[in-house]
């Protein structure tokens, strides 16, 4: 998926897409091309870009799922790269948690672009806030932290729904999944600070928009059911981290592209 | 299965291996295996060629045969073997967490408690799901040997818990390359980011207010990248508890380009 693609999938689910678009950037492609014409000359632009950086090398479905991760990582770096520059919002014990983890995600951003070359979609701008609902998430500890954990498990079921479409390609795969399992590590760390169990129980989490655990609480794998006689129910949905599609992860995203 | 419509695996690789158990035979099931055919009979030869001294109850040995201290025990090939790799470890890292639980290490907090208690229930949720889904495939039951953990001694406890997680993360990162069914790939992740949690959970435990839930002993610093170990890796380290011997030799080797 080039960026194209992703805005052009987003616009379904925020028809004002578009409009806070376009002051991104006056360098970006959206510029480039005109409201109206995006979605039909955009893909036209971005396979070319592609077709020069790599002519057949990288198959198209794995460019598009490195630039979905990668589109994912940006808003984590610099969720994090804001957050640790904000005076006084991350401190003691967060700071170094938060240090660790902003150390890793400007990694993944690095290594996908490295990867991706010229196919590389650009960073887009981001509304921490996502339209005001979460009001001044760099000054209010909490509203950070529960942001943080929102894209950290979100990130989590994004690659983890991704993997099938790696399949093609052993070391593209695993690259994925080492970059996936860091991932649930910042999550369970992020959870922890915010008081919650490192882990997923049920469907919900508090303040946490609801879309992000949709469908967690499954207990039903391959038909078979993980109900087991004396272990709560409960417990047996954290046993399971569901995967979340490309189309569900945009839709939880889409209100934090500025 | 929540992931909708998984992509086909490529043609060089083979079909699912997943056996056809009697719990989930239904049509569904069946459509989703077809080509198990195929695969009954890769199983069935790979498995005359076991050193199991005698026959156990089924072709892998049956889900609730016991093993025998000294047994070579053979993975198999293809996706039941990855899957049975993934069985073996689950069943390892189980039987520590119950003994753990059975009688927790001195001055347990409440907390510490409550997190092996679910770390366990968890894991039995996952060994119960492989001994269901191999079925008849199934490697059977080890013979585990934890008397060189004291556990007594919360170090010793945290640190053994936190090497199994740290390992049985490491390994589902490296085995994902080595499934050719999507499905079974999807399920795969499904567990392996809950073992990722579990140990930065333990890690948490063990060094409290530090950077050890995601410590840069097991993910890179410069690439961002958590440890990824292929079966040949992660055996001989699991075997330090496991009283048979586990062989990797059938299992899928990944590609390299």
């Amino acid at each position: 998926m080039n960026i194209q693609a992703i805005i052009a999938d987003l616009s379904k689910t925020d028809p004002e897409l578009y409009d806070r678009l376009e002051h991104v950037s006056r360098r970006s492609l959206f510029n480039m091309i005109g409201r109206k014409a995006a979605q039909v000359a955009a893909p036209v632009v971005a396979m070319s870009a592609v077709n020069r950086a790599y002519g057949q090398t990288l198959p198209q479905p794995i460019v598009d799922v490195l630039n979905f991760a990668l589109t994912l990582e940006y808003l984590e770096a610099e969720f994090y790269n804001v957050g640790m520059d904000s005076a006084g919002l991350l401190t003691g014990t967060a700071r170094t948690v938060y240090g660790q983890i902003q150390k890793h995600e400007n990694a993944h951003v690095k290594l996908l672009k490295d990867t991706l070359g010229t196919a590389a979609v650009a960073k887009p701008a981001f509304d921490f806030t996502a339209k005001g609902a979460f009001p001044n998430p760099f000054s209010n500890y909490q509203v950070y932290l529960t942001l943080s954990q929102a894209f950290e498990d979100t990130g989590v079921r994004a690659y983890k729904g991704q993997a099938p479409a790696l399949i093609s390609s052993d070391p593209i795969l695993t690259t994925a999944l080492r970059i996936h399992s860091v991932e649930a590590r910042h999550a369970a760390r992020v959870r922890m600070l915010r008081g919650e169990k490192p882990w997923i129980t049920g469907n919900t989490s508090p303040g946490v928009p609801p879309a992000v655990y949709a469908g967690d609480e499954s207990t039903v794998h391959l038909e078979i059911s993980s109900i087991i006689q004396g272990i709560p129910v409960e417990q047996s949905t954290q046993a399971w981290d569901e995967p979340l599609s490309k189309e569900d992860v945009l839709k939880i995203v889409a209100p934090f592209l500025a | 299965m929540k992931t909708s419509s998984p992509q086909q695996p490529p043609a060089q690789k083979p079909v699912s291996v997943l056996p056809v158990v009697p719990l989930f035979s239904g049509r569904r099931m069946f459509m989703r295996y077809a080509g198990v055919a195929t695969a009954t009979g890769l199983v069935m030869s790979a498995c005359t060629n076991t050193l199991i001294p005698e026959p156990l109850a089924g072709p892998g040995g049956g889900s609730t045969a016991n093993a025998r201290i000294g047994d070579v025990i053979d993975l198999g090939s293809g996706d039941i073997g990855v899957l049975n790799y993934a069985y073996a470890l689950e069943q390892a890292e189980l039987r520590f967490l119950e003994l753990v639980t059975d009688n927790f290490y001195d001055n347990a907090t409440e907390v510490e408690k409550q997190v092996f208690i679910e770390l366990r229930n968890q894991e039995i949720t996952h060994r119960e799901f492989f001994k269901k889904v191999l079925g008849s495939y199934a490697i059977p039951t080890l013979t585990l040997d934890y008397s060189s953990v004291n556990f007594r001694n919360r170090d010793s406890v945290l640190d053994t818990a936190m090497a199994f997680a740290d390992l049985a993360t490491s390994a589902y990162n490296g085995a994902g390359q080595l499934l050719s069914n999507a499905t079974n790939l999807a399920i795969s992740g499904i567990i392996v980011s809950v073992e990722a949690r579990h140990a930065a959970a333990v890690r948490e435990l063990r060094y409290p207010n530090t950077t050890s839930f995601a410590g840069d002993d097991v993910i890179d610093p410069v690439t961002g990248l958590e440890v990824a170990r292929l079966p040949n890796e992660v055996v001989p380290i699991a075997s330090k508890f496991i009283k048979e011997t586990l062989s990797t030799a059938n299992l899928p080797s990944p590609m390299t380009a």
